[in-house]
């Protein structure tokens, strides 16, 4: 908890409303970048979802939270695949309400995330599929089967969206976003080697943005990678069964329709 | 049970004697599964087993859902993504569900306008056409109850402008909508009644999907050609029909494979791709989304309903005789249930004496119209009501009520209708023998040239 953050906690804790929790679907510029888990076969890539999980620890929580994602989750084997020791002393960095106990203890495993610290802040774990980031060809959207709905690209567009303008509108400060193409009482939160990427990976801007996009695409997509799994399997399955059925169809009704062809010439 | 006549269920064993005497269900399940069914039916007959699939499926999967939900105002949101996250194949079972009821509606435009193009309404058939427009009233009133529960943004905010139209009724308006309610605004009670309802009402269309059927099973199957199938003898019937099982059965079920083909593609696909991103931010009243835009099968409805503005002629004419009693608003409704009520109307007022559309050469040209006119509707409603698209709904609304109204009550008295065959019989040969010339030399090569 830098000075940093508290400075932007309370810059943004005077903004009230105005951000861009009003608007689906990104009107600014999207940047489509490509993730692992796009396309029929993809996946999450467990590396990059720890790092987004540093990223989203280090940055994000300072203001919003993950309300409906529990902490043993990080255990997953397709999500980030913590350790089930490093997810419990993770957890233990957090402090959540016991209402039987009726105080406030470390978090363990089946607790979830906290909530929003700040209420203007909202809440993170759904926001990749609260928002899309492209819905071409010709607003039709199909082209999301191969490239996503475009819900982590816009969150990762908004990270690097900032231009720099800033504005005091009613006493609070406001920032032009590009992503949303409008001003947004959230600052700029990333900077050059604001994290330090345990694994070493050099973090630029755009590297911590797409992971911590990834993270969240996790966090309100846990199980899309068994999904697209069953996806595979039931469309081989389901080709295989039209086949025989296509095949018994044809069998069946050869016989009715060779009498029909030799009747016309009867007549 | 069709009038049709065929070979009846007889009880052999002793066993089956005896059941037959006191309760004759195998005789019922025989003679449903073997009814005589046209020869000819082409592929747009599948949808029938589409829908009936669906129906089974969305109750199925819902009644599942319904073991994990909770109706709640500060659970229900919370809910569903505890089905997403913990529920074992829980997001699958959700996705099924949402993306089952697209299926359904997808299927059950094809199967109306299907009925509509080849006279499916008409004489003997009026009171299976009514019964399906029953089905797809309950339909529309069961999805949109369903898409409040997750108790997300567009739930919240479609569920108040759409119990709003019943508001907008004069004098009880604004009483029958808090009654609708539950209270003065969409809350918990809402909610509640709206689960209550999503639940029972799949069960209300299942009975009358079985009296459809009963009704369809009465008058016999329509056809490409709408010849009526021959009844004089059992011989005759036989030339001009198939059992149901398993010609029909076999048939239908290779149609449904190829769609769940698709059906599941899209749901582990790209399950949200029909969705609105807005209903995954949880319901707040203090909040209105930019556009709130019902499930695209509502869409040509919804562009009826706001097609009606203060400006428009016809409502300033109505306005003033009802002395400003009727306003935009209430014109709007009250065209929106009137685009549903004409299509019931159907069998009335399509005046040809010829059933099938394949044999009136004018019919075909209007009825494409209006399926390119349902499109442009789809499309409008999606899209913000000003400038020009008011103009183009207008415009489509206009031709809704022209196309039902003027147009199929005229052209019965118009159209030169072309000459049907004289038997299904005779429309099978020539379709079966044009299809073996078409895609092979097997069967009488014609004589090739020499160069």
């Amino acid at each position: 908890m830098s000075i940093r953050k508290l400075a932007l906690s309370a810059a943004a804790a005077l903004s009230l409303g105005a951000g861009p929790a009003v608007a689906a679907g990104g009107v600014g510029e999207i940047i489509d970048f490509s993730f692992s888990f796009e396309g029929p076969f993809g996946s999450y890539d467990r590396a990059q979802l720890q790092r987004g999980l540093q990223v989203y620890t280090e940055v994000c929580a300072a203001c919003h939270g993950l309300q409906y994602v529990a902490f043993r989750t990080l255990t997953q084997e397709s999500g980030p695949a913590l350790s089930p020791e490093a997810m419990r002393a993770y957890a233990a960095t957090f402090e959540v309400f016991d209402p039987e106990m009726q105080e406030w203890r470390p978090a363990d495993g089946p607790d979830h995330f906290p909530e929003s610290a700040m209420e203007t802040a909202p809440d993170l774990s759904l926001m990749a599929k609260a928002r899309i980031g492209f819905e071409g060809p010709y607003g039709l959207g199909i082209n999301q089967l191969i490239r996503g709905m475009g819900g982590p690209e816009y969150i990762a567009s908004f990270l690097l969206g900032y231009d720099g303008r800033e504005e005091m509108q009613a006493g609070a400060m406001f920032y032009y976003n590009r992503a949303y193409d409008g001003w947004v009482s959230m600052a700029p939160v990333l900077w050059e080697d604001g994290v330090e990427y345990a694994d070493g990976t050099p973090a630029t801007m755009e590297q911590q943005a797409r992971d911590v996009a990834a993270f969240l695409m996790w966090t309100a997509e846990p199980h899309l990678g068994e999904r697209k799994r069953s996806g595979l399997v039931g469309v081989i399955f389901l080709t295989l069964l039209a086949s025989l059925l296509y095949l018994t169809n044809k069998r069946l009704w050869a016989p009715v329709k060779d009498a029909a062809k030799r009747k016309p010439k009867e007549a | 049970m069709s009038g049709i006549p065929h070979d009846h269920y007889e009880p052999k064993s002793s066993g089956e004697k005896w059941l037959h005497r006191r309760l004759p269900i195998v005789s019922l399940l025989y003679d449903t599964l073997m009814i005589p069914t046209p020869k000819n039916l082409n592929w747009m007959w599948i949808w029938g087993v589409v829908l009936v699939f669906c129906l089974v499926l969305q109750i199925v999967t819902g009644i599942v859902l319904a073991m994990h939900y909770t109706p709640h105002i500060d659970m229900a949101f919370a809910s569903v993504e505890h089905i997403m996250r913990n529920v074992n194949h829980g997001d699958m079972l959700r996705y099924i569900h949402q993306n089952g009821s697209m299926l359904f509606f997808f299927a059950v435009y094809l199967h109306i306008f299907r009925g509509m193009y080849y006279g499916s309404y008409k004489t003997p058939r009026e009171v299976t056409w009514i019964i399906g427009m029953l089905i797809y009233l309950l339909m529309m009133a069961t999805a949109f109850m369903g898409y409040v529960l997750p108790w997300g943004q567009m739930s919240f905010w479609g569920a108040t402008v759409i119990t709003g139209l019943f508001g907008a009724i004069p004098g009880i308006g604004e009483g029958l909508q808090t009654w609708l309610l539950g209270g003065p605004a969409v809350g918990n009670a809402t909610l509640n009644r709206f689960f209550s309802l999503h639940y029972l009402l799949p069960f209300v269309i299942l009975g009358l999907v079985i009296v459809h059927i009963w009704a369809f099973h009465t008058t016999g199957n329509n056809n490409p050609t709408g010849v009526e199938v021959r009844r004089t003898s059992k011989e005759d019937a036989e030339k001009d029909t198939l059992p149901f099982w398993p010609y029909f059965v076999i048939k239908d079920l290779f149609a449904l494979a190829l769609i769940l083909l698709v059906f599941w593609a899209v749901v582990a696909f790209m399950p949200n791709y029909l969705g609105h991103a807005d209903n995954y931010i949880e319901a707040d009243p203090l909040v209105t989304p930019s556009h709130i835009v019902p499930e695209w099968y509502f869409l040509p409805f919804y562009a009826i309903l706001r097609a009606f503005t203060s400006d428009v002629m016809i409502v300033v004419v109505v306005n003033w005789l009802t002395f400003g009693i009727v306003d935009a608003t209430f014109f709007g409704v009250l065209a929106m249930f009137g685009a549903i009520f004409v299509m019931a109307l159907l069998p009335w007022l399509d005046t040809s004496s010829v059933r099938s559309g394949r044999y009136r050469p004018a019919f075909k040209m209007w009825f494409w119209v209006f399926i390119i006119n349902f499109l442009v509707l789809t499309w409008v409603g999606a899209m913000p009501a000003e400038g020009i698209y008011t103009t183009i709904a207008l415009i489509g609304t206009t031709y809704w009520f022209a196309y039902f109204l003027v147009i199929l009550p005229l052209l019965g008295v118009l159209e030169k209708p072309t000459v049907p065959p004289s038997t299904i019989e005779e429309d099978f040969n020539n379709t079966v023998s044009k299809d073996g010339k078409g895609n092979g030399k097997r069967l009488d090569p014609e004589p090739i040239p020499a160069e």
